[in-house]
């Protein structure tokens, strides 16, 4: 029903089109909407993506993930375990007040106490490496950290500085969406929250950064896919994103729209388990067997085995980028060399047989159907490339909401302090947020160890002895050329074992009217100040 | 009647009970929220961290006493995702969706009732086969397609109606409603159509096979022997007795299709708390589906004890009383 109504869409409805961008009002159907406007309250990218029209943060990203000056004109280690950020003067708060110092302290201060009942605030950015921080005059602000801390700047990208005049005494989350505390230094100022119809924030004519460009923006929530395309056809909002995959070719064609598209830091590919038994992975015959995802050459074939091009044509619209890296172009730790693996199904079938599985076995795969774009069908597309090569391979999709949790914890062999993944091979994405690799690596490629926290999205536990040295050693080397060295020899060796899968980079579209010229975001973030008019 | 609506009350406290254990227990097996929450670089013990900030860390047994203990206090807990109470969620949602199955209600019977009537006088007329047929359609055909159809024809095609969300407010008692302002209106009509298909095809139905039915039986006969003129025999001896099962059907439709107007919610985008359900779900915001189905529950008894009294008023046979129940 879902994939009828976008073809209908597509093909009959652009023809209707019409409608003039109203003055200097910007109006954006979004697939989500945000729930909250207190920063401090979710890591939900719906939210974020709104808060930061209000609110700003000490280091900025670029529209590729990388920082730049933000609240902090510039940053700087003064020795091994201090780093100094120099403050941006002349900032005022919406309400006219002068922001200094203490409103940094502040914030840190708010997320470090906790905020009760807060769903996952950005707190952890501040636990990371045993962050201290000490005001040293209004516009120098020290930060310390246990040992050397290469990624603070990366990591203070995260963590929105609120305002010390106005929030203490004010109730989180409740009193922010009544506006009373939505008060940040941002390029736009709360107006309108009025909860799944529209959220509308107004110009700041005071921001330091210069004219954002639009005197009003309006983000209406438009979850349905077809609805939220047919709201720009008609002229409802004025840009949209994610528009459905399916229908991407004739937007593109038609010269009344523009779509905007970059790689995004999403990668999406499949994880093996490397248990020594699986759950989901028997001989021919059903009988248990020794998990075969162990053996190096089986994983590399399971890679072979796999179309990226067509699934990025006929499942996608274009919109995936094949790899084999784990940080999309651009962002530091990218490995220039690793190119993805062309589909090769004979040499698949030739590398199971010298594994000892020239019969092949049986494989139940397993993934969400409402998380990344497309999950469900390239799960399935994937399952017929391995079929193909003989591992008789079947498909089981559910729901984000079941999937995640028994993604990591859901195995029998689980129990308070020990989490054991349920599935034997899955797929799933990592966001790399902040530009660079350091906690990719970390956090896919490292054995897993909740004390240090390192692979704590290694869900297969995959363990490689000489990643982890890499790994380890570049969480804390300051230089940047050794520790680029660093990420890429780990980048390198893992991918070479196949630790993981890479399918692709998730490619993030957005569709506009024609007159409007918007720079897309690695991030997937939506900013007002980035959409321009062009007519 | 004062000890009927007593009984049924006892009765709805076992039902919110039970229903609250289902729910409670329930959402637990399904997956943990915080999962979804945590951005996928939070460590174990940023993890366990946010576990305890939402007491999730704590057995699921005492989760639900001290959920039980908050409720006797009048609360229904504070949302994950919005931080806010969930019960102040739902009443700021529920007025759009009560607007929306209002509107829906209303032209399901304005429409539906005379193409009833219609069809069920002239049972053999080839517009009243066409009715009935249409009637068909609008059991059988999916909302979503019509919805997408709709959006398609009169939003992108024609430029008529907008496509998404709800539109110019006024405040009237207190209560923010958009049916008074013409771009409300405007909003308003293809999700209020969409969602009136399914009830419009009941009233039609019912309408027919009642009114068959009445005008074969003798106090119509003697009616219109009498001379009672034909314009009052059916609008006023007929519509009584063909009232009481439309108004049964539509009593529990009714509720249905606030609790439920999640598809149309979702086409139209409209800001009801169906959509603001599907949300929640989808995030494991447990409180505010908690509080949600306790809410929907509450409405259905309320509902059929509404029902239960307009019988009573409808059909004089009918007795509220100790035997009633």
């Amino acid at each position: 029903m879902n994939r009828l109504g976008f073809a209908i869409v597509a093909t009959l409805a652009l023809t209707g089109a019409q409608g003039a961008l109203a003055q200097d009002v910007l109006t954006i159907g979004v697939r989500s909407e945000a729930a909250t406007l207190d920063p401090h309250w979710t890591q939900l990218s719906a939210d974020l993506q709104l808060q930061e029209h209000i609110f700003e943060h000490l280091v900025d990203l670029d529209s590729a993930s990388q920082p730049s000056p933000g609240l902090a004109v510039s940053w700087a280690p003064i020795n091994d375990t201090t780093w100094e950020f120099k403050l941006r003067e002349g900032v005022t708060w919406h309400d006219g007040e002068a922001f200094n110092a203490d409103d940094v302290i502040y914030s840190f201060d708010r997320l470090k106490a906790g905020i009760e009942g807060a769903t996952a605030s950005p707190a952890f950015q501040l636990a990371k490496g045993g962050k201290a921080w000490t005001k040293i005059d209004d516009y120098t602000v020290h930060i310390t950290t246990e040992g050397p801390y290469p990624t603070m700047a990366e990591d203070l990208a995260m963590i929105p500085i609120v305002a010390e005049h106005v929030v203490p005494g004010k109730t989180p989350s409740v009193d922010f969406n009544s506006g009373a505390a939505a008060i940040g230094t941002g390029p736009f100022v709360y107006k309108e929250f009025s909860p799944g119809n529209r959220i509308v924030v107004a110009k700041n004519p005071n921001w330091w950064g210069g004219d954002p460009g639009w005197d009003e923006v309006v983000f209406r929530p438009v979850g349905e896919d077809s609805a939220r395309l047919a709201a720009l056809l008609n002229g409802d909002v004025d840009l949209i994103d994610y528009p459905p995959t399916v229908d991407l070719p004739q937007l593109e064609a038609d010269d009344r729209f523009r779509v905007s598209s970059i790689a995004s830091d999403r990668l999406i590919y499949m994880m093996p388990s490397y248990r020594h038994n699986e759950p989901y992975i028997t001989a021919n015959d059903g009988s248990p067997m020794p998990n075969p995802l162990r053996d190096w050459r089986v994983r590399k074939a399971l890679s072979l085995a796999i179309n990226r091009e067509a699934i990025r044509d006929r499942i996608m619209g274009g919109a995936s980028q094949p790899t084999r890296n784990i940080v999309p172009p651009g962002f530091f730790g990218y490995v220039e060399d690793l190119e993805p693996d062309a589909y090769d199904p004979e040499a698949a079938k030739a590398l199971l047989a010298e594994a000892g599985y020239g019969d092949g076995f049986r494989m139940t795969i397993h993934g969400p159907n409402d998380r990344y774009i497309n999950d469900a069908r390239i799960v399935e597309a994937v399952a017929q490339f391995w079929t193909q090569i003989g591992i008789t391979t079947e498909v089981d999709t559910m729901p984000r909401a079941v999937f995640f949790s028994d993604l990591i914890r859901g195995g029998a062999d689980s129990f308070p302090g020990f989490d054991s993944p349920k599935f034997s091979m899955s797929l799933t994405g990592w966001g790399t947020v902040a530009g660079e690799a350091t906690y990719t690596v970390s956090g896919i490629l490292e054995t897993y160890n909740a004390a240090t926290g390192g692979g704590n999205g290694n869900f297969g536990r995959y363990s490689n002895p000489s990643v982890d040295a890499k790994s380890v050693l570049a969480k804390q080397t300051i230089d940047r050329p050794a520790r680029l060295a660093l990420l890429q020899d780990a980048t390198r060796w893992a991918m070479d074992d196949y630790a993981l899968i890479p399918l692709h980079f998730q490619v993030n579209k957005w569709a506009m009217k024609a007159g409007l010229e918007h720079m897309p975001r690695t991030n997937e973030r939506t900013l007002a100040t980035e959409i321009k008019r062009v007519d | 009647m004062a000890e009927f609506i007593l009984r049924r009350i006892l009765q709805a406290l076992l039902v919110l009970f039970v229903m609250t254990v289902l729910v409670f227990f329930g959402i637990h097996v399904i997956g943990n929220p915080v999962d979804l929450f945590a951005s996928s670089e939070c460590t174990k013990a940023c993890l366990d961290e946010i576990m305890v900030n939402l007491g999730l860390d704590r057995p699921v047994w005492q989760q639900y006493l001290i959920f039980l203990g908050n409720l006797a206090e009048g609360d229904l807990g504070r949302s994950f995702t919005h931080g806010v109470p969930a019960m102040s969620l739902i009443w700021e949602r529920f007025p759009a969706t009560l607007e929306l199955a209002v509107a829906a209600l209303v032209i399901a019977l304005v429409i539906g009732l005379p193409l009833g009537f219609y069809a069920g006088l002239r049972p053999d007329s080839w517009i009243s086969k066409a009715i009935m047929g249409l009637s068909m359609i609008g059991f059988s055909v999916p909302i979503f397609w019509i919805g997408l159809i709709m959006i398609l024809t009169f939003s992108v095609k024609l430029g008529w109606l907008p496509a998404i969300g709800r539109g110019d407010l006024v405040t009237v008692f207190g209560v923010r409603v958009s049916f008074l302002t013409v771009d409300g209106l405007r909003h308003l009509a293809m999700p209020a159509f969409t969602l009136s298909l399914l009830m419009m095809s009941m009233v039609i139905r019912l309408t027919r096979a009642g009114l068959r039915e009445v005008m074969t039986s003798d106090y119509i006969r003697f009616a219109r022997a009498n001379g009672v003129p034909e314009y009052r025999v059916l609008g006023w001896h007929a519509m009584k007795n063909l009232l009481i099962p439309i108004v049964t059907v539509l009593g529990m439709e009714f509720g249905g299709v606030i609790a439920f107007a999640v598809v149309t919610e979702s086409i139209f985008s409209w800001p009801g708390v169906g959509k603001m359900l599907i949300d929640a779900i989808s995030v494991l915001d447990r409180p505010l589906i908690v509080a949600y189905l306790i809410f929907v529950v509450t409405m259905f008894v309320l509902l059929n004890l509404v029902i239960d009294i307009l019988y009573s008023l409808l059909d004089p046979r009918v007795r509220l009383g100790a035997g009633a129940v």
